[in-house]
């Protein structure tokens, strides 16, 4: 469609501009649900390499010891913006995208209950971005007080600290808009027939993730308000001097901040519980209690805050209680992991992409696991909290985790989106190398980080060197392989082996009852579910 | 040596001198012991609920591998019907929750012990600024800052041209050191000027936050004598790489002679 837009405008000078404006028009005005899914996922993409680039300049200061390249303010800055670059530029856009694209579809609704809506969720989205990537440019460089923005530090940043602010809530209403119209879809726009337990996990894991951010986004919007507040307008919610605390902005962000996570790796779950049953040639094992235990996550994702600051200063009868609720996180997440294998066990199991992901995905997921359960025990996380063993904790939950459930959605459903299949030699080559080097730039920083490596810092002691090296190689090599990525996705946009409406071997679920590509309008008489 | 460093070492070691060329005490790969009564608890549960985790992986990825291998359909594997089973689905709920418990009990009674900062012998107040630390022995009338040492942070500029494998201990060495007397418990008061820093030093497993406005406790007993170094461990601003922390452990004789050299130092400069 586009490529015969620009095809036409080179061939007829004058139309040019109305050509291209007409086109740019139609993406910017957009309320068809798949038309805003790949504006979503196509930006996610582009934020993929924005943020990695940044992890690109963080891993090559880190390479050797000594400060080679980067000033430490901008390395500051560098760690900040990366991780609010890909966290809500990147992997929540991704899968918001999968959300516009596939909840429709699942659940049989011609379309998004709110497509004005949907269309401002986005648009707002790289305003958002573009208000918090131009920081990098203002006197005094971009936010370098760390994602988490404590104060006082965050309060030292210079011309761009209101940037910062209002990008956050930019982005924050952009998410929270999001969230209410996928709740209001799915519990509005199901086909006849489908009862909540009917729906796919998917759905079901994208109806719990949009109350979260429901819950969690408006507490953000609070926090920052009032770190705004306490710079420009005299109070001091987080200034002792004043009256006030710097550690409550801490329990504030937090308490958005713990059900991020589960925000971000709710829909990953999903998809690997529609990838795995798909490639296992049998239904999803224990679906009422993944259902279940996918609501208990999320419930108590809200009551676990605090154990990000077991240094921070805190009654022992707190310690305790944010110690065993954290803990107890591991039963349903246990419960996932095992309901997934045994969807597998006794299954006819295919390695396509998708599934190498899913695959993937069990088993380093389930290494973060087990170091968030170390990081459970408080006189443990004494020594653990804020070093390389955090880091890698976190992105073992959130790369094999969230961005291995994003790519095996990917490779699932672009068949469907695109009406062709992708390459599958390339996206299995894609895949082993993404996997390897996700475990060479990752595995090495749960030793620094036990070695008595602090995060975030730009330059260490020589013990460190060797792991560092490591971590770093790897990272090169997991930013450039997703170049390949982007090839594959071109790839299949422009042609390739012709897509069947089902695509893969039986699949479960209503998106494979439309033809591929899906034609722009969908269920416009509603199925019916028996 | 960790039995299981003994087991990944080798591993890791081939794949990285390919590369780096490294010397091979370098790859330090688990937490130390420690020298303090709470260090070598918080190494205990580290290492026991890291075995744990080994254990429960061992029997979690086994399955998965099994079912991997076994169940493909390019062997003529045809899938089961079954969706679900109620009493394994019991079993595996009930049971990481029991092991759950037997993990926090000595996990809380870890916990409890390293609140209890009654009963000190030193009482140091130490105060985070952007980037050095102020020690104040309150008891004594002894305090000082404590800044990076100046060969460290000639060395660790842009472009300094300094090898920093040629600095002796980069980055983790300082002007002032704590001193402090073997065996006696140090109870320790953090704070912070400006922003938030953490006093953290992993061989005495203590850190804690420095909070502008707040007092936060812990305490330490360290039964070696030596010299222990750590870092800021929370993110302070542009140099919070660059404000480590040393801890000189010395016998009381040792301890008594440098608060003396100390006062000296302070009288000779008061008129």
């Amino acid at each position: 469609m586009s490529s015969t837009a620009i095809d036409t405008a080179h061939g007829h000078h004058g139309e040019h501009r109305q050509g291209f404006i007409a086109w740019c028009l139609r993406w910017i005005t957009t309320t068809n649900h798949k038309e805003i899914g790949t504006l979503y996922l196509v930006f996610s993409l582009l934020m993929l390499f924005v943020g990695g680039a940044m992890a690109m300049l963080i891993r090559l200061e880190l390479f050797q010891p000594g400060m080679q390249f980067l000033q430490p303010q901008f390395f500051n800055s560098m760690t900040t913006l990366h991780a609010l670059v890909m966290l809500f530029g990147m992997i929540m856009p991704a899968f918001a995208g999968f959300a516009n694209w596939m909840i429709p579809l699942m659940i049989g609704a011609p379309d998004m209950a709110l497509p004005r809506l949907n269309n401002w969720s986005f648009w707002l989205l790289p305003v958002g971005t573009g208000l918090l990537l131009i920081t990098l440019f203002l006197p005094g460089g971009a936010p370098a007080g760390g994602w988490t923005m404590y104060p006082p530090l965050m309060l030292q940043t210079a011309d761009a600290f209101p940037f910062a602010i209002f990008a956050v809530h930019v982005l924050g209403v952009s998410s929270i808009l999001a969230a209410i119209n996928i709740i209001v879809t799915i519990m509005n726009l199901r086909a006849p027939g489908m009862a909540l337990l009917k729906m796919p996990m998917f759905v079901w894991a994208w109806l719990i993730t949009a109350y979260l951010l429901v819950v969690a986004m408006p507490v953000l919007a609070g926090a920052v308000t009032m770190l705004l507040t306490d710079r420009f307008f005299g109070t001091s919610f987080f200034s002792a001097a004043g009256g006030g605390d710097p550690v409550l902005f801490q329990h504030i962000f937090w308490f958005f901040g713990h059900p991020e996570v589960y925000i971000i790796i709710l829909p990953a779950f999903g998809i690997i519980s529609e990838v795995i049953p798909t490639f296992s040639r049998k239904p999803l094992f224990g679906y009422a209690a993944m259902v279940y235990a996918t609501a208990s996550i999320a419930f108590l994702s809200m009551v676990v805050w605090a154990h990000h600051m077991f240094t921070a200063g805190m009654p022992l009868a707190g310690q305790l209680f944010f110690m065993l609720s954290t803990m107890i996180i591991a039963v349903p997440t246990g419960v996932k992991i095992f309901n997934w294998t045994a969807t597998m066990w006794r299954g006819s199991l295919t390695f396509e992409t998708p599934m190498l992901y899913a695959l993937a995905f069990l088993f380093l997921f389930t290494i973060g696991g087990f170091s968030g359960l170390m990081l459970a025990i408080v006189p443990a996380d004494i020594q653990y909290h804020d070093t390389y063993f955090v880091v890698a904790h976190f992105h073992y939950v959130l790369v094999p985790g969230a961005l291995f459930g994003a790519f095996a959605g990917a490779y699932y459903w672009l068949p469907k989106w695109t009406g062709h299949m992708y390459d599958e030699k390339l996206g299995k080559l894609h895949f082993w190398l993404t996997a390897i080097f996700t475990n060479v730039t990752f595995f090495p920083q749960h030793f620094l980080g036990l070695a008595g490596m602090p995060r975030r810092i730009p330059d260490y002691a020589p013990q460190f060197a060797d792991f560092n090296a490591l971590s770093s190689i790897g990272a090169f090599g997991l930013g450039l392989s997703q170049l390949l990525f982007v090839y594959i996705v071109i790839k299949c946009v422009r042609g390739g082996e012709k897509a069947t409406a089902q695509v893969w071997d039986n699949p479960a679920g209503l998106e494979w009852t439309v033809p591929s590509p899906a034609p722009l309008h969908t269920f416009d008489e509603p199925p019916v579910v028996k | 040596m960790t039995n299981r460093t003994r087991v990944f070492a080798p591993v890791l070691a081939v794949l990285a001198l390919s590369i780096a060329g490294p010397a091979w005490s370098d790859f330090e790969m688990n937490m130390p012991v420690g020298v303090t009564s709470t260090s070598r608890e918080v190494y205990f549960l580290h290492m026991m609920t890291l075995w744990i985790c080994v254990a429960i992986g061992a029997v979690v990825y086994t399955a998965m591998v099994v079912a991997i291998v076994k169940f493909r359909k390019s062997k003529g594997a045809v899938p089961a019907k079954f969706t679900h089973n109620s009493t394994i689905e019991v079993v595996w709920t009930v049971i990481p929750a029991v092991i759950l418990v037997a993990m926090a009990i000595p996990a809380a009674e870890g916990l409890i012990r390293m609140e209890d900062t009654r009963g000190s012998d030193v009482t140091i107040k130490v105060t985070g600024l952007q980037w050095r630390w102020h020690y104040d022995y309150i008891d004594e009338g002894v305090q000082f800052f404590s800044t990076l040492d100046r060969e460290s942070n000639a060395a660790r500029r842009v472009g300094s041209g300094v090898d920093p494998k040629t600095v002796d201990n980069y980055l983790l060495a300082v002007d002032n050191e704590v001193v402090v007397p073997v065996d006696a418990k140090v109870r320790l008061l953090v704070t912070g000027a400006d922003v938030v820093h953490a006093w953290w030093v992993p061989e005495l497993a203590v850190k804690k936050d420095a909070v502008p406005g707040f007092i936060n406790e812990t305490w330490f007993t360290a039964d070696t004598e030596g010299t222990y170094r750590g870092q800021c461990a929370e993110l302070c601003g542009m140099d919070h790489g660059f404000m480590p922390i040393v801890v000189r452990v010395v016998s009381r004789d040792e301890y008594d002679t440098w608060l003396g050299s100390r006062r000296e130092r302070v009288s000779a400069l008061t008129p």
